[in-house]
């Protein structure tokens, strides 16, 4: 019995993840071998598969303007590196930030005169995917400016707000109770580097607005529409609490 | 088209062992989901694999309801001489998506 009990418990000591209570740790490292290896095989990787749509709709000319994102843009290789990292941004004519989806579809707009790309769309993803790629291993670094201050409270103090009929914050899974199990799955940090993220569970890739939705369904509270001054507030937070982090987007999650 | 991703070694040596990987988009949809109206969502899933050597079929899988959207498939098969292989995946529509490589055998 002994015997057959060591090598388990052995097992079970290796999975649990190991650090200093105020140590940063990206969803990567709670991963399992398996899907760290999905992550880092390029072949592998289903994230990759919207990276190639991105990648052809950058050349693709859209809109009235019959413009494509490459013709302003150029080689997104150089012109796009660690842009992601730095979203939401502060947008001056807005008056508030906007993230990545909302910037894309800015552009398509404003500058194609075309139809905006609906959230969650495969055509949305993939340009996000492509230009979040353009990040990978840059460390996150949203703009700490004056501007986005006010936005960036109101992101912490979401985050740390009680909601839902659970009656759960962000912060009590995410800060409070990280590395510990619910429901079987090791809870993360909650750190967003690998947006967006390609989940097994999804079958599909995904924004971190669908992430944060999917939290708040969970805590059985209404979640905020796509898009929400809110729910980017919320990602700005996040982003700014993942700071320094090195993105490795598209990432492969449970 | 679905999107495809195919890696192996473009060159390799005669009598090597090569290692072929391949992704592609595909939903995999089970038959076995109902929509958010209750109806049931029609299996479409990629039913058989293929890769052929210089003509020759290497590699055959046959698909079941069990495996998750974008199929990854990784196989292995002897460099013989350079050529062509030809991956080919078929869906319940009965349509198949082939994507040719070149391999050079030195």
């Amino acid at each position: 019995m002994n015997g057959v009990l060591r090598p388990l418990l052995a097992l079970a000591a290796a999975t649990v993840v190991a650090a200093a209570p105020d140590e940063k740790r990206s969803g990567y490292d709670f991963a399992g071998p398996e899907i760290r290896a999905m992550q880092d095989d390029d072949t592998a990787n289903p994230g990759n598969l919207w990276v190639l749509q991105g990648e052809t709709l950058w050349g693709k000319r859209a809109g009235a303007a019959d413009r494509s994102c490459a013709d302003c843009h150029g080689d997104a290789q150089v012109s796009m590196k660690g842009v992601a990292a730095r979203y939401p941004a502060f947008d001056a004519a807005l008056r508030r930030p906007i993230d990545l989806e909302q910037r894309i579809n800015q552009c398509r707009t404003e500058h194609q005169k075309a139809e905006p790309l609906s959230w969650e769309s495969d055509e949305l993803l993939g340009v996000s995917a492509f230009l979040a790629r353009q990040s990978r291993g840059l460390p996150i670094t949203v703009s700490a400016s004056p501007e986005s201050s006010p936005f960036l409270d109101l992101g912490g103090k979401l985050f740390e707000q009680r909601e839902g009929q659970l009656n759960l914050a962000c912060s009590q899974c995410h800060d409070e109770n990280w590395g510990k199990r619910l429901a079987g799955n090791l809870i993360p940090q909650g750190h967003p580097t690998g947006y967006p993220v390609y989940r097994l569970e999804w079958q599909s890739l995904g924004s971190l607005q669908r992430r944060l939705r999917n939290c708040m369904t969970g805590v059985r509270a209404e979640p905020f529409e796509f898009g929400a001054p809110q729910a980017v507030a919320l990602e700005l937070y996040l982003m700014e609490r993942a700071r320094g982090m090195p993105m490795d987007a598209p990432a492969v999650r449970p | 088209m679905a999107r495809v991703l195919i890696n192996f070694p473009q060159r390799a040596k005669r009598g090597d062992i090569i290692e072929i990987k391949t992704l592609i988009q595909h939903p995999m949809e089970t038959g076995y989901r109902l929509d958010n109206k209750g109806a049931a969502i029609p299996r479409d899933i990629i039913n058989c694999f293929t890769c052929a050597y210089n003509g020759d079929e290497v590699f055959r899988i046959e698909l079941f309801p069990a495996i998750s959207a974008n199929p990854f498939i990784a196989f292995s098969t002897v460099a013989t001489e350079s050529g062509e292989l030809v991956f080919s995946w078929t869906d319940d529509h009965g349509q198949t998506q082939t994507e040719t490589r070149q391999i050079t055998v030195e």
